[in-house]
């Protein structure tokens, strides 16, 4: 199974060299928050995708989506670069006109993503609670709340949200017609749905798959929730530098949005059509802590048991060198969030998948200058991959300038890590963990021919 | 030869009833769930009526259901989760599976690392009254909201849990705590299609070697406020008048004469094993997933956006999205059209989504539609949309084990090319039942069950 194209919307911009560019600058796009007045909010700042028009990458098509959500729009501008990519024709056609392309069956062409909801009408949806609330009882009067509600809320609006309606308008504008599937495991998800999209080829119900995910939760409710279970860094006075994984002075991750993508083929179908081959898929493991809703496992458990089965899965033995005398697995890119829990377990979980090697396997996040995109995070991260192993660069942990001692493996501090003297970056792993326990990790391979 | 899947236990969890017995029961007896909804006061709405999950009249509850030492969980659940927590309990013991509900020192039947977790979720609305008791502690001079004071004092009001009821992975999240479910997890939020799309993935992950027994299915809650508004106005839900008697009989699959079901909540979720080791360890098996498929359909010219407002929800040709589906269940099962003895559909009942089922259906089984029974469950259950795929699916599998088909209730008549008209339970040959739906969103799936060898 190989990867032949991708994209991506990141809140350091949607061209993939460009904000390649960036990351291994150190850049950070984490600022106030923009969508809406947060100044009051415990957190207050965000990593945001600003100046987004669809229409820059679908021109008039865009028309098409213009009642899809932030997460939606973002994944159709990630979904169509990732096609572009492919070879699968030009981005801008004709509005009225069906898509379709030459280089594959629309029915066998499958569609797997991890997208979140859309937003909350969050004005409309307090006005009805408002109406409906009964000051005296302290209750809702759900008398008055009904016809409040149907009053209020916009039909469309409220179809929107639906978790599924973002892979409905990929899939409208891409034509998919094949296998379909839209997960939601949290900060998981994108990961999972291009391990079992990967899954689905190798079975052979598809010969190509759009995969990977879109989200936005920088909204009111969003917010909430995350500052309501502290798990968000309160750096109010500094946002650029607030994500500091592994850095012992790291208090939460940062909210991020925007979308990855990536088309994923069989070899065969790939070869046979002449495509440009990114890279080999090698493994995808998957896990489930089965701990506690609120905490990780103190050991990396499942964390580990996902990196495993991907490593099996890819014929890597975690405790082997390569040819140039490095540790098989030449990058792992963290899932590393920058809260306490999760850059400490997972570096709990790398060490029992390495055992001696750890320390000498370069193990960063880039999530320290993109933020946490949550259910985008890792089909983004998967796309930082396939850059690391096209320069044969490794790009660094931001802000981590004072090393938790829990946290003391290969971070990549500060500046990226040039590999191309050494041969270069051929192997990587990339995790995302969900919150409720759900760990996946996908291996991707240079491709060797 | 790949592994084989075959069920071996079901947890259902409807109106028509607490655990597969009960349900099949009241399906063979012709005994509708569908009541006044009591989860909160819903007169005033133009959807009064609902098919709520009860126990002896009240509200079935987790507390009942899970070990002592994490009732205190049930607290951070939302309907939802407590109703899929209550399944798959049932569903581990009905197919006398040993996990770590039973304890920390219990002989489990499998090693938790081979057990995984597929339970489809829906987009879980908050509790209205939860949610607005901290929203109304942030107004400004004038009593309007102020995002300001949201800000200040308002987000301080919401338990510090809040979002965790929420995220729609919570399901199998406290399913894989309780049962000690260690191997590959996920949530699939594809609406009415999540169930069947969740039992392919145990099915594939089975089959790959990743696990030897999975919790596959999905629930939803639709009887909250904003459910009932939110589909209500999507025009998924029947306009009746909350004085009516017997209201199943204006939930009428095929029938133009009522447009829209009510509400339900529910689902089912089931013990899927690889077979020789199901074999292995005596345990009965109800049938064999012997076929899965999915697809997408797409939009008409004029755009999604278009039918999103006009039609409240992606229109286009479901028909063919669900034909694709079904075929490629066929194909999965190596079989044809012809060896179908029965077909468990959606039957939402609303107008359009009906018309591109039985477009889909008869686009694969032609002619020979009508003479094929439909098993049609909204009639007894309502629209359980996350639950409705794998309510179905479990249905399907008791009835294959059952060797009989429920009763129909039908209030009216149904289109001719649908074999959908009221009728008794009866005793069929079914060797093979056909699960199929499309849903809300455009994703159509479709499940073989076999009779077991």
């Amino acid at each position: 199974m190989v990867i032949t194209g991708a994209g991506w919307v990141t809140p350091l911009g949607d061209d993939l060299d460009a904000v390649w560019e960036r990351m291994l600058r150190g850049e950070s796009a984490i600022r106030p928050v923009e969508h809406f007045d947060a100044r009051t909010f415990a957190t207050n700042f965000a990593s945001q995708v600003s100046g987004f028009e669809l229409a820059k990458f679908l021109g008039p098509r865009a028309e098409r989506h213009e009642c899809g959500s932030f997460a939606t729009r973002f994944a159709l501008a990630a979904a169509i670069r990732a096609w572009e990519s492919a070879g699968f024709g030009p981005a801008m056609i004709e509005p009225g006109a069906p898509r379709k392309s030459d280089a594959f069956d629309p029915k066998r062409f499958g569609v797997y993503l991890g997208s979140g909801e859309g937003r909350v009408d969050f004005e409309n949806f307090v006005r009805s609670n408002y109406q409906g609330w009964d000051d005296e009882t302290r209750r809702i009067d759900f008398r008055r709340w009904m016809p409040a509600a149907a009053r209020n809320l916009i039909p469309a609006r409220e179809l929107e949200q639906e978790p599924a309606m973002c892979i409905a308008h990929v899939s409208a504008e891409l034509g998919c017609r094949g296998p379909v599937s839209n997960c939601m495991t949290a900060c998981a998800a994108s990961t999972q749905a291009v391990g079992e999209a990967f899954e689905l080829i190798r079975r052979g119900d598809a010969d190509v798959m759009l995969a990977g995910g879109a989200h936005s939760m920088i909204h009111p409710l969003g917010m909430t929730g995350f500052i309501r279970l502290t798990a968000m860094s309160k750096r109010n006075d500094d946002p650029a530098t607030a994500c500091r994984p592994f850095d012992a002075t790291r208090d939460g991750f940062v909210m991020g949005e925007g979308a990855g993508m990536v088309i994923l083929e069989s070899l065969e179908h790939a070869q046979k059509r002449g495509a440009n081959i990114i890279a080999e898929v090698a493994g995808f493991g998957s896990s489930a802590d089965a701990y506690r809703i609120t905490d990780i496992h103190p050991e990396g458990a499942g964390a580990a048991a996902a990196m495993r089965r991907a490593l099996e899965q890819a014929g890597i033995d975690p405790s082997s060198k390569d040819a140039s005398g490095r540790p098989a697995v030449h990058w792992i890119n963290a899932h590393g969030t920058g809260t306490k829990e999760n850059d400490k377990t997972e570096t709990a979980g790398v060490k029992r998948v390495f055992g001696e090697l750890a320390p000498k396997v370069p193990f960063s996040s880039v999530k320290s200058m993109l933020g946490h995109l949550i259910q985008a995070a890792g089909a983004v991260e998967l796309i930082t991959c396939l850059q690391a192993i096209k320069t044969g660069i490794i790009p660094p942990t931001a802000n981590l300038n004072n090393p938790d001692p829990d946290c003391d493996l290969d971070h990549v501090p500060g500046t990226p890590r040039d590999c191309t003297g050494v041969g270069g970056v051929d192997v990587c792993l990339s995790n995302s963990f969900g919150f409720g326990g759900q760990n996946n990790t996908i291996c991707v391979r240079r491709f060797a021919g | 030869m790949r592994p084989r899947c075959v069920i071996t236990g079901i947890g259902a969890v409807s109106a028509a009833g607490i655990g597969i017995e009960q349900t099949w029961d009241s399906l063979c007896s012709g005994r509708s769930g569908i009541a006044p909804i009591s989860a909160f006061d819903a007169t005033t709405s133009p959807h009064p009526f609902g098919g709520e999950a009860k126990k002896e009249d009240q509200l079935v509850s987790a507390r009942d259901y899970v070990p002592k030492h994490y009732r205190k969980a049930t607290k951070v659940m939302a309907r939802d989760t407590e109703l899929a927590v209550v399944a798959a309990s049932l569903a581990a013991a009905d197919a006398g599976l040993v996990t770590r509900e039973a304890g920390e020192d219990a002989a489990l039947t499998y090693p938790s690392s081979r057990v995984g977790c597929h339970i489809g979720a829906g987009f879980i609305a908050a509790e209205t009254e939860e949610l607005t008791s901290a929203l109304v502690t942030a107004k400004d001079d004038k009593g309007d909201f102020s995002l300001e004071k949201w800000g200040e004092v308002g987000i301080g009001n919401l338990q510090p849990l809040w979002l965790l009821k929420y995220l729609p992975n919570m399901l199998a999240c406290h399913v894989t705590i309780i049962h000690g479910c260690e191997g590959p997890s996920n949530t699939i939020t594809c609406s009415e299609a999540s169930g069947l799309l969740s039992l392919g993935e145990s099915v594939r992950i089975i089959e790959r070697g990743d696990a030897t027994a999975c919790f596959s299915g999905g629930i939803e809650n639709k009887t909250n406020p904003m459910g009932v508004t939110r589909m209500g106005m999507l025009g998924r839900f029947a306009e009746l008048d909350g004085g009516i008697d017997e209201p199943w009989r204006h939930v009428r699959p095929y029938d133009d004469s009522v447009c829209g079901g009510v509400p339900g909540e529910g689902g089912g979720i089931v013990v899927l094993e690889e077979k020789s080791a199901a074999e292995a360890r005596g345990a009965r098996v109800y049938a064999e997933v012997a076929g899965i498929g999915s697809a997408q359909s797409q939009p008409g010219a004029l755009g999604i956006c278009h039918e999103v407002s006009t039609c409240g929800g992606p229109g286009g040709d479901a028909d063919e999205g669900l034909a694709d589906a079904i075929e490629a269940a066929l194909r999965d099962a190596k079989i044809g059209p012809d060896d179908i003895d029965a077909i468990v559909p959606a039957a939402m009942c609303v107008s359009t989504l009906d018309r591109a089922e039985l477009g889909g259906l008869e686009r694969v089984f032609g002619a020979r539609l009508p003479e094929i029974p439909l098993v049609t469950l909204t009639p007894f259950v309502g629209q359980l949309f996350s639950g409705a795929g794998a309510f179905a699916m479990a249905v399907g599998a008791k009835a294959v084990s059952e060797q009989q088909l429920p009763a129909r209730l039908h209030g009216g008549w149904p289109e001719a090319r649908a074999g959908a008209g009221a009728s008794e339970s009866v005793d069929a040959e079914l060797m093979n039942v056909l699960v199929c739906t499309g849903s809300l969103s455009g994703q159509a799936a479709a499940v073989v069950l076999r009779r077991a060898d």
